[in-house]
């Protein structure tokens, strides 16, 4: 082990940390704030409000997302009217394609997740609900919906972790993330075990907060579901 | 019992070095996206200049070439992993990766030039390039100089000359310093590098563009190193190396030896 090298490189990787924890924190946020109607539109009884939103979910899902990366980043920019359009500035930011790739990834896995809790709601919730005359728009507001998100939250924090380790794909398209700055070091320093198992580490401090944030929201928001001491 | 033995036996032989290599079989590190000198065509197979070096060079010393295709910044890990026995990826001869590996004497030398949209009258100084994308193949000889000498600008480094092709070509980054071969048969000669052209003087300070392209080996390897530098001077001689140079180009690729 050469901790000498790993010294040098550690201001990089700290850089590259910050890379992907906005990556992270933002494809994270798109994804959840959109899955949560998606999830609705999904679970809703007319065809052409849930069709569309399934067939979304099975192509997104259906599809690697470093596949989805490249045609989003080195795809669209094969074609002129693209590079002509409004939205080529956004486009041809690797900091734009990798955030949106990632975002829509985790858009259609967490709206998949929502909309099974959604339909997963015990029974007698919606009863009490309807018993209580409510309208099924106020139902869906004040009980199915915050009850769908209490109980989706382990799976969640799955799909938070996945897309964690998803985000080193983003060094693929020229940004600096933590692989980013491990692949750095190799190529500079050839030393890819101290590289690579650096970046682990780094990875794996993140898991932790990770796993720590949703065990803090799984008791804040869980503990009803929990046994009875 | 025996048969824990014999596992044993086995798990030993496994760990002990291989006899004496006596380089019958040769696994050879290739890059396989760096036309015209290696890439892959449609249906699998790899072609280019540095292929057909390499398999002219195993069929001079007589042994079996094993291909093995690597991204570039793994070339010289690989090689020390032992992945494989020798890199033929037209990678230069540079004193720093000397610190790491042996190379042969060279087996061709092409220099380095800018490469930016036509008309964009770029200087290609450090002051001339200053607050522009410069794109370049990571591990690199021009990712290098660039990363050393073109501070005010932004370094984009790509894992493959291709993508640094596709982001030029999609107006993400406004120049990049490449190969002068490489460039002129892997994007201006092709339709997606029509509105591109050379732009500046070729680049040759040995200090940072090396002495050629060279086959690397493990320092360990001294015995064959040996061999490849006589299989290469016997394939100038014999007329095969001619033979393939005539395939690829119609200049002299071998070229000069920079001055020291």
């Amino acid at each position: 082990m050469n901790f000498d090298a790993i010294g040098e490189a550690l201001p990089s990787f700290v850089e590259g940390l910050q890379v992907t924890a906005i990556l992270l924190a933002a494809s994270l946020s798109l994804g959840l704030v959109a899955a949560i109607p998606l999830a609705l539109a999904r679970r809703s009884p007319r065809a052409w409000l849930s069709k569309p939103v399934w067939l979304f979910t099975y192509v997104i899902r259906g599809t690697p997302m470093l596949v989805q990366l490249f045609l989003l980043y080195y795809g669209l920019a094969q074609f002129e009217v693209v590079r002509d359009s409004a939205a080529w500035p956004w486009l041809s930011s690797a900091w734009f394609c990798a955030i949106a790739a990632f975002a829509i990834n985790t858009c259609a896995y967490t709206t998949e997740i929502l909309a099974g809790a959604l339909e997963t709601t015990p029974a007698g919730e919606i009863e009490a609900a309807r018993a209580l005359g409510m309208s099924p728009a106020l139902a869906m507001r004040r009980i199915l919906l915050p009850s769908a998100l209490r109980r989706a939250i382990p799976a969640y924090s799955n799909e938070a972790i996945m897309m964690l380790q998803g985000t080193s794909l983003a060094s693929i398209v020229t940004l600096l993330d933590l692989t980013g700055a491990a692949r750095e070091m190799n190529s500079v320093t050839y030393l890819p075990f101290e590289a690579f198992l650096t970046a682990a580490a780094f990875y794996l401090a993140l898991t932790f907060v990770l796993v720590s944030l949703f065990h803090l929201a799984e008791r804040r928001w869980l503990s009803h579901l929990a046994p009875r001491r | 019992m025996a048969r824990p033995l014999a596992l044993l036996a086995f798990l030993l032989t496994l760990a002990l070095p291989g006899a004496a290599a006596d380089w019958k079989r040769i696994r050879i590190g290739v890059e396989g996206a760096y036309p015209p000198f290696s890439e892959l065509a449609p249906d699998g197979t790899l072609h280019g200049f540095d292929i057909d070096i390499a398999r002219a060079l195993c069929t001079e010393l007589k042994a079996e070439c094993q291909l093995v295709q690597s991204p570039f910044d793994g070339m010289i890990p690989g090689l020390q992993a032992k992945k494989f026995d020798a890199i033929v990826a037209s990678m230069s001869i540079t004193d720093e990766r000397r610190k790491a590996v042996d190379f042969t004497v060279r087996y061709y030398n092409s220099p380095s030039r800018f490469v930016a949209r036509k008309g964009a009258n770029l200087g290609v100084t450090p002051a001339g390039l200053k607050g522009k994308k410069i794109g370049v193949q990571r591990a690199t000889i021009h990712d290098r100089y660039v990363t050393d000498l073109y501070k005010g600008s932004q370094v984009v480094r790509y894992t493959k000359q291709d993508e640094v092709f596709l982001d030029l070509a999609s107006g993400r980054i406004d120049t990049t310093l490449v190969d002068s071969v490489a460039a002129s048969f892997g994007f201006l000669k092709v339709p997606a590098g029509k509105d591109f052209e050379f732009t500046g003087p070729a680049f040759e300070d040995p200090k940072y563009f090396g002495w050629g392209s060279g086959i690397a080996v493990r320092k360990a390897d001294t015995d064959l190193r040996a061999k490849l530098d006589g299989a290469i001077a016997a394939i100038r001689a014999n007329g095969t190396y001619k033979r393939i140079q005539d395939k690829y180009f119609d200049f002299d690729i071998y070229g000069k030896a920079p001055a020291p």
